[in-house]
């Protein structure tokens, strides 16, 4: 028994130690000296407690503030917010041990702490608000990437903001086929589900739209739906695909994993000249550390921000609109990076292409072929 | 000793424990530079009617995620596999309640076997394993958990649907769902009908330790594996056993969730909860009472890191570190009073010797059990 609680001790002390390190890493692997970073005393959300503008409401997904890409790009709409519509915001953050019942409270707490519009980031929070939207009718909710307004089909202060991911991906396969040189190329996505797979499509047409015979790796991190802190949360996973990939001959690798994808910068910067990387979500290349910028072609931009301060514009115009809500490459919802002025060469073609999806001339796939 | 006097004892070092956590935490939380007033506010606060319900429905599943944990614990058995037990039994019952091939209530009963079934023989490898081939439980449960997570995954995208983005078995029909409970009148959360089920675990598992003989068998190889062979224990067929129930309860923890709230298996499914397990087990010290104590403080903490985190802007790493200091700070507590205890029985033996008449007793009787020097 005493021998048993001493092992037992031990081993939990490790695995939480060993939770703690996946979940510093990526803040160490460039958070710490990013400008980005997640330090307390630059919290817009603290620094500013008063303001005439909405007071929004924000709860993170798995990874959180400071994953440089998804969340960081919900952040920025609140920095936007804050500075044009005079706005306040309130934070919270995910466990990884969230069940729909503690999500549901985040939401209400929010709610009741007296923030409107309350935003959620991520689809997995889309049975949550649909439960709770009706509770608030006083209150907008939003779910980025959701699908709540399926399951609450009456609710009107419930909006889902959705993305068309595979038309900005189409446009980083497009410069990740241009800048190869090998014709080989990769994919590290997250959790290999509906949401990452609309990347993974997108990439892979737009990168055979360019050159058809061209080799595609791609690799998810988990299959394991439930599992988003190996799928998100996970740099040394990441850079343990990529670095695969390298060695495999592969010179331009683009990431749809938020904060796992910091691995990745870091195997490309280890892959040294001749091979890229590329963002996705935020702008990666203004968040990297130095020796990883000159390795980071591009980033497919997903405007949360945009879909943030609009969410905030909506409830202070009292102008809400309920149900789904698509950001696509035609509304500027989606798009690529210039920073660091790599793909200025290949600008031409990337806008063209993205022409051509505007016009409707080229429809994207939103689910791989095979 | 005094029934009072042996009472402050055993309540001396879950009080001490987490005395000493608070002030580290505190400790913690000055030197990130957070708030610890607020900290305290939070903590202190009574919790509304939504939250203590809330709070009874995490203590449910934990406790059974304990009870899973403590039936290898009490066999000397370190069953990390909890985790993917339960995810593969959860996974399993919200396969087949989904099927919906048997009718209502029926469905949810085999769908519940189902997930214990599946749970058990998942955590039979390990025993196998062990009992016939001298694995480390410890390694196989682990690798066991990791397999369950990618073969559910497999499974699930091959013959799965989706909902928006989220993947998932089919819903259950709605004749096998199991209602809530509503504690209070106002409050929009209520208690998982299958919250019953960590009562059942509980006595179960209390008749199981104290009244049957698996139970005796089980508490002797705990104590002493070369006694229990000596006294004619299959040593063998005690572990390959013991996973199996252990497994067998691991199957029962995601199912209240699932049969009251999600009515799926799929993106949603809480995980870590066989994780946290291991930890109420622990905090609990294996038994029956004392895991319902750990589940319940362990509820209270994850409920009130979301407070914390809005109300007063402290990460919820915090909690997760708080609970990982009172586990620590549990083990420590125990051996400091186990100590202290034992160096009392030994002075209350010394001063009976040294009254009893000269020559009567032999001063090797005087060594009490477990004497720790």
């Amino acid at each position: 028994m005493r021998r048993m609680s001493k092992i037992a001790a031990v081993t939990m002390v490790g695995a939480l130690a060993l939770t703690g390190c996946g979940s510093n890493s990526g803040g160490g692997g460039g958070g710490g000296s990013s400008s980005s970073g997640g330090s307390a005393s630059e919290d817009v959300c603290k620094s500013k407690t008063d303001g005439d503008g909405p007071k929004i409401g924000l709860a993170y997904d798995v990874g959180g503030r400071g994953d440089q890409s998804f969340n960081d790009s919900a952040y920025a709409g609140l920095e936007k917010a804050v500075e044009d519509l005079d706005a306040t915001c309130v934070e919270a953050n995910a466990q990884t041990d969230d069940n729909d019942t503690t999500r549901a409270e985040r939401l209400r707490t929010l709610a009741e702490g007296g923030v409107n519009p309350v935003i959620a980031v991520g689809y997995l929070y889309s049975p949550a608000a649909a439960k709770v939207a009706p509770e608030y009718p006083d209150v907008d909710f939003a779910v980025i990437d959701g699908y709540a307004s399926t399951i609450a089909t009456d609710a009107t202060n419930l909006a889902d903001l959705t993305f068309a991911e595979n038309e900005g991906s189409y446009l980083v396969g497009v410069a990740a086929a241009l800048e190869s040189k090998s014709g080989k190329i990769g994919f590290v996505g997250g959790v290999d589900g509906e949401l990452i797979q609309k990347f993974e499509a997108g990439y892979v047409a737009g990168a055979k739209s360019v050159k058809p015979d061209i080799d595609i790796a791609i690799q998810y991190l988990t299959q394991d739906q439930a599992d988003a802190a190996t799928g998100y949360e996970n740099p040394s996973g990441g850079k343990a695909a990529a670095e695969a990939m390298y060695q495999d001959g592969a010179d331009v690798v683009y990431h749809a994993a938020g904060k796992s994808g910091l691995g990745v910068f870091q195997a490309a910067a280890a892959a040294g000249d001749g091979n890229w990387a590329i963002g996705v979500d935020s702008d990666q290349y203004l968040t990297a550390p130095k020796d990883q910028q000159p390795r980071i072609l591009t980033s497919m931009l997903k405007r949360i921000d945009t879909a943030v301060l609009e969410a905030g514009k909506a409830v202070q115009d009292d102008s809400w609109k309920s149900g789904f809500v698509t950001y696509d490459l035609k509304s500027d919802g989606v798009g690529y990076s210039t920073s660091g002025g790599f793909v200025d060469d290949l600008k031409t073609q990337i806008d063209e292409a993205a022409d051509q999806i505007k016009s409707g001339e080229v429809t994207v796939p939103a689910k791989p072929e095979n | 000793m005094s029934v009072v006097r042996r009472a402050v004892v055993v309540l001396a070092a879950p009080v001490l424990a987490l005395v000493v956590a608070g002030l580290i935490v505190s400790g913690l939380l000055l030197a990130t530079g957070d708030d610890v007033a607020g900290f305290w506010r939070v903590m202190t606060t009574v919790p509304s009617e939504r939250s203590i319900v809330a709070i009874m429905n995490q203590s449910t599943i934990l406790y059974v995620s304990g009870v899973a944990a403590a039936i290898g614990f009490r066999m000397n058995l370190f069953n990390i596999g909890v985790e993917g037990q339960y995810r593969l039994g959860g996974f399993a019952a919200g396969a087949f309640a989904g099927q919906a091939w048997l009718p209502g209530y029926l469905n949810t009963v085999v769908a519940i076997l189902v997930a214990m079934l599946v749970g058990a023989l998942w955590a039979g490898i390990a025993g196998v394993l062990r009992a016939y081939r001298g694995v480390s439980e410890v390694i196989s449960t682990i690798m066991l958990n990791a397999i369950a997570g990618s073969l559910i995954g497999y499974l699930i995208k091959r013959w799965g649907e989706s909902t928006g983005n989220a993947t998932n078995t089919k819903a259950m029909p709605e004749g096998s769902r199991i209602g809530t409970v509503a504690v209070f009148p106002d409050s929009p959360v209520e208690l998982y009908g299958l919250g019953l089920l960590a009562v059942v675990v509980g006595v179960g598992f209390w008749v199981l330790l104290n009244r049957t003989r698996f139970g005796f068998d089980l508490r002797a190889t705990g104590a002493s594996e070369s006694a229990a062979v000596a006294s004619g224990v299959d040593t063998r067929r005690m572990i390959v056993v013991t996973m199996l129930v252990s497994g067998g309860v691991a199957g029962l923890i995601g199912l209240p969730v699932m049969f009251s709230q999600s009515y799926n298996y799929g993106s949603s499914f809480q995980t870590g909860l066989g994780f946290t397990g291991i930890a109420v087990a622990l905090l609990g010290r294996n038994h029956p009472v004392g895991i319902a104590f750990g589940a319940l403080v362990f509820a209270y903490l994850s409920q009130q890191a979301n407070l914390l985190n809005i109300q007063a802007g402290i990460s919820p790493d915090i909690i997760e570190a708080t609970q990982g200091i009172i586990v620590l700070a549990v083990v420590i507590a125990y051996v400091v009073v186990r100590r202290y205890r034992v160096r009392q029985e030994q002075a209350q033996v010394a001063r009976q010797l040294d009254d009893a008449p000269p020559g009567a007793a032999p001063a090797s009787a005087a060594t009490p059990a477990g004497g720790a020097r």
